[in-house]
């Protein structure tokens, strides 16, 4: 395995280190050093930071294929800074199996640009009426961990209550899509298409009511504390639901949550052109809530930043908003997005930024060997950022499939200019190179 | 002005010249040749995702009495469960040469979506998406108001007008009522003050934000002295008990019935000695929000809205369609 | 009023009252008195140009009703180039209640150019019912015609290039005083 010799990058944005990464570690971290083996790699001026772990990707395989492969999603990780991604399990079939999970872990492996753990489905078929095989999908090779409805809410409450407690015998956790399905008209003729407030009224569209989040995630906590389980909330969105989780995490409830990029960035004014690429669930909420969101997530309410990465082949965006598909990519503009909102605006440090992106997700999950600090002896899983780069977000050029990123034409701040996926670099000056299992990208 | 999309962010120039402009087409109507050679050779054509005869029609004798082409297609059910897209059709009625595209479809947002897209050159006219607008409705509303307001005070012609110092009072299904919305941007462009009297389950969240003053009350909203009451349609799938307990029980509280339209009648056109007026969009459930009486009362405009929205229909045409250097 | 030296006067409050004086006894002298006669102007300096020849009819021959003969018509929805000028919103077309049958219509405009306005108003009152005569009355004739159509009468013929500009500046349409009327080209 090459040998490389990071010089001059600044960890976590601090002084300048030369970083040696051998066999798939960080070797030495220091000043001035020196390995004629290795490959030299000038990071002067680029920040260096521990891989990014995303806790929400959706890969859309099995089933699919046309939105997104595998493959595909994990070049666009290894792009957009992520040297592990947990792809939920709302494919097609659902990932409710062993076999399902197995087949997601082995296209990761194949696929080799990041690491892929695939999330299992809390119910069967995502259709919450009983709990999916969990043990079973804990047990395979796939070793999962986390279980999840996400793109549908656990709204029985008996039934999130036994998946509570359930997968505390697996040490495994419960991420939660909190909607609650009556206040959103779900799988009506006319459910809720945006976020319910000023806009919609104009608009015309059916509201998606805040509440329908808080309710569920209130619920959601007060049954955490009850069973002793672990609970992460998926994609929060709104101002009531910080107040809930500032509340639970006083209390000492096991209890995270994430919050995406966009939801970080963009408000439902967008809406307001009707263009599909800013439909997504939960919907795009107010700016009131985007600033309370960026609070949450400085000061740690919120624990980390998950994309929500959710590519849709065009057609499914070309059409009437209420026919639209929700959801938007993410993986490639995440760092551009978070330094945007976080970094700029003075929230928070690059130290910050790593525990939100890497350090938190990993331990929220589990991970040993992902979200390490940047030491002699940990796993070389690392990125470095031009933090000056400014770049116009051109879908086109992105690895996914999707081209509906929200982001489209706007300039943001920063750049991830090389990734290493265990000591293996697959990006290199902003191009895939090879992966770790061997491929080459197109 | 390329398209017609909503009332919203319709400029206060740009709507007095539809009401004036409909005001000669009204005159039109009144003659013996009916027809104009405006639009000769145009071709206009009516995109219908719904069902709704009363526009179409009103539309299609528009264009005509412009010598205007009309292609009526009609693409009832979502273009999901037809198999074509909205794209696929709008580009198929482009390569047929349309210069306008007369758009009525359940989702809202529909005729934007076409105007901001390359999909077609031609005008949209948005004729009703989902609950959003239906801007050609409130300028054929205001079209019947300022007449009566203009002619109780004074003016030789209401061309030229507005609807400045008017109280107009909507009364219903505001949550649900593209009409509503349009007509509240429309009215207060042209100056009247605009009242909402619905139960508070068919206001939408967010219409604080509106500027309107909202009553939960019938009765206390008609003590406010509105120069006009709108009544809008309660729909059928309405009546089930979610949005309110029954449709009695609506009519009651809600309804224009007979009791209250012995108080109708004693409204009055601002200071003037004329009668006070009575809206509907039409089709009326007679008996839920209107009684038999109050729709057949000498105050209703509800026959002159509908010749009025051939005529705002013609002015909307004439004016996308001409003088716009493409 | 002074001009920059690219405009020139060439009518002045007094030539315009003359020459519609004139036209209106050239009107009775070629209808042989007023009877059947009505005088419709084309918005929108036509309109009030229309009016002032009804007036001056009324004064020669009292039999003249400028009431009951005296009118407007727009010919907005008639032009040939709506595709190309800016959209327009229509003036008020008024006929005498009586109608136009069988009458002598007299057109009122105030420039007479290209000849496609009147070519369009024909057209107009051809919707309206069907006049026993059409006569064409202008203030300015200033040539270079597209159509064949040519005026009965005429207040003055100006010749003009087709880059110049002749501009009637009427009390009622330009908020003038009467004594500011003018008719100016503009080089």
């Amino acid at each position: 395995m090459t040998a490389y010799l990071i010089t001059g990058a600044k960890p976590y944005g601090e002084a300048p280190k030369d970083l040696l990464i051998r066999d798939g570690i960080i070797a030495q971290v220091g000043e001035s050093l020196q390995e004629t083996e290795a490959e030299v790699i000038d990071a002067a001026g680029l920040i260096a930071l521990p891989g990014m772990v995303d806790l929400h990707t959706h890969l859309r395989e099995p089933g699919r294929e046309d939105a997104e492969t595998v493959e595909t999603g994990s070049r666009a990780a290894a792009k957009g800074g992520f040297t592990a991604v947990h792809a939920m399990a709302n494919s097609s079939p659902v990932a409710d199996t062993a076999g399902v999970v197995e087949q997601v872990h082995r296209l990761g492996l194949d696929s080799g640009w990041t690491e892929v753990y695939p999330v299992g489905a809390v119910t069967k078929g995502l259709a919450g009426k009983t709990l999916a095989e969990l043990g079973a999908m804990a047990e395979s090779a796939a070793a999962v961990r986390m279980f999840s409805d996400d793109g549908q809410c656990v709204n029985n409450a008996q039934l999130m209550r036994r998946a509570l407690e359930y997968v505390k015998t697996i040490d495994g956790f419960i991420a939660q899509h909190a909607q609650d399905a009556e206040l959103t008209a779900w799988e009506t003729e006319h459910p809720a298409q945006m976020n319910e407030g000023r806009v919609s009224a104009t608009l015309g569209l059916p509201g998606w009511p805040s509440v329908a989040e808080e309710a569920i995630i209130a619920r959601d906590v007060l049954l955490a504390d009850y069973v002793g389980a672990r609970l992460h909330i998926c994609h929060v969105s709104t101002k009531g639901s910080v107040e809930i989780l500032r509340w639970a995490k006083g209390r000492g409830i096991q209890v995270t949550a994430e919050v995406t990029p966009h939801h970080l960035m963009l408000t439902d004014d967008l809406v307001a052109t009707y263009n599909p690429v800013y439909k997504v669930n939960p919907p795009l909420r107010t700016e009131a809530d985007t600033l309370a969101l960026r609070e949450a997530l400085a000061e740690g309410v919120i624990d980390a930043v998950g994309t929500d990465h959710a590519p849709h082949p065009d057609q499914a965006k070309e059409c009437e908003w209420a026919q639209a598909a929700m959801g938007m990519t993410g993986l490639e503009t995440a760092l551009n997005a978070v330094q945007h909102a976080m970094v700029e605006t003075g929230l928070i440090s690059w130290r910050r930024f790593a525990e939100i992106t890497s350090t938190r997700p990993a331990e929220i999950y589990g991970h040993s060997r992902q979200g390490r600090p940047l030491e002699a002896g940990e796993p070389a899983n690392l990125i470095l950022v031009d933090p000056n780069a400014r770049i116009t977000i051109t879908p086109e050029n992105h690895a996914t499939k999707g081209r509906n990123s929200p982001f489209r034409g706007l300039e943001l701040p920063g750049q991830v200019i090389h990734t290493f996926l265990g000591g293996h670099q697959v990006l290199h000056q902003g191009e895939l190179t090879i992966s770790r299992s061997g491929r080459s990208a197109p | 002005m390329k398209h017609l999309l909503a009332t919203e962010g319709l400029k206060y120039h740009d709507a007095l010249a539809i009401l004036d402009t409909a005001e000669e087409m009204a005159a039109v109507t009144s003659r013996e040749v009916k027809k104009l050679p405006t639009l000769r050779g145009r071709t206009v054509v009516n995109l219908f995702y719904e069902d709704s005869t009363r526009t179409r029609v009103s539309f299609e004798a528009a264009a005509k009495r412009l010598s205007a082409d009309v292609v009526n297609f009609s693409a009832k059910g979502s273009s999901v469960s037809k198999g074509e897209s909205l794209k696929d059709t709008v580009q198929t009625l482009d390569a047929m040469g349309a210069d306008a595209i007369v758009i009525r479809h359940s989702a809202a947002g529909a005729a934007a979506q076409l105007a901001a897209s390359d999909w077609s050159e031609a005008a949209v006219i948005n004729a009703g998406d989902g609950t959003h607008e239906h801007p050609t409705q409130a300028l054929l509303d205001a079209l019947t108001l300022r007449r009566d307001w203009a002619a109780a005070h004074g003016s030789a012609s209401p061309r030229g007008t507005d609807l400045s110092g008017m109280r107009v009072l909507i009364v219903g299904d505001i949550l649900h009522s593209r009409v509503a919305r349009s007509n509240v941007w429309l009215l207060r462009t042209l100056g009247a003050e605009v009242h909402f009297a619905a139960p508070a389950t068919l206001l939408p969240l967010g219409v604080e934000h509106w500027p309107v003053t909202v009553h939960y009350n019938l009765d206390e909203a008609l003590v406010a002295a509105p120069d006009a009451v709108m009544m809008l349609r309660v729909q059928a799938e309405r009546m089930g008990g979610a949005f309110f307990p029954t449709a009695a029980e609506y009519s009651r509280r809600w309804g224009l019935t007979d009791e209250r339209l012995t108080v109708v009648q004693q409204l009055r056109l601002g200071e003037t000695e004329a009668p006070a007026l009575i809206l509907h969009p039409g089709p009326m459930n007679r008996g839920v929000e209107i009684s038999a009486a109050a729709a057949d009362s000498a105050q209703t405009r509800i026959t002159e809205q509908v010749t009025n929205g051939v005529a705002v229909r013609m002015a909307v045409l004439h004016l996308l369609l001409t003088g716009d250097p493409r | 009023m002074s001009h920059s030296s690219e405009t020139a006067q060439v009518m002045a409050a007094s030539d315009i009252d003359r020459a519609l004086t004139r036209i209106a006894h050239e009107i009775v002298e070629a209808q042989r008195g007023t009877e059947g006669l009505i005088i419709l102007g084309i918005p929108r300096r036509g309109v009030p140009l229309a009016q002032r020849l009804g007036a001056k009819l009324g004064t020669i021959d009292p039999a003249f009703d400028p009431e009951h003969s005296l009118g407007a018509l727009d010919i907005t929805m008639y032009r040939d180039d709506l595709r190309t000028s800016g959209a327009r919103t229509p003036e008020p077309t008024t006929l005498p209640a009586a109608g136009i049958d069988a009458a002598t219509v007299v057109l009122v405009d105030d420039v007479l150019y290209s000849g496609r306005t009147i070519r369009a108003a024909l057209d107009a009152l051809a919707d309206y019912g069907r006049p026993a005569v059409v006569r064409l009355a202008v203030l300015v004739d200033r040539g270079h015609r597209e159509l064949p159509i040519r005026a009965d009468h005429v207040g003055k013929n100006i010749p003009t290039a087709r880059h110049e500009r002749v501009t009637v500046r009427i009390a009622q349409i330009d908020g003038i005083s009467p004594e500011a009327e003018e008719v100016v080209i503009n080089r």
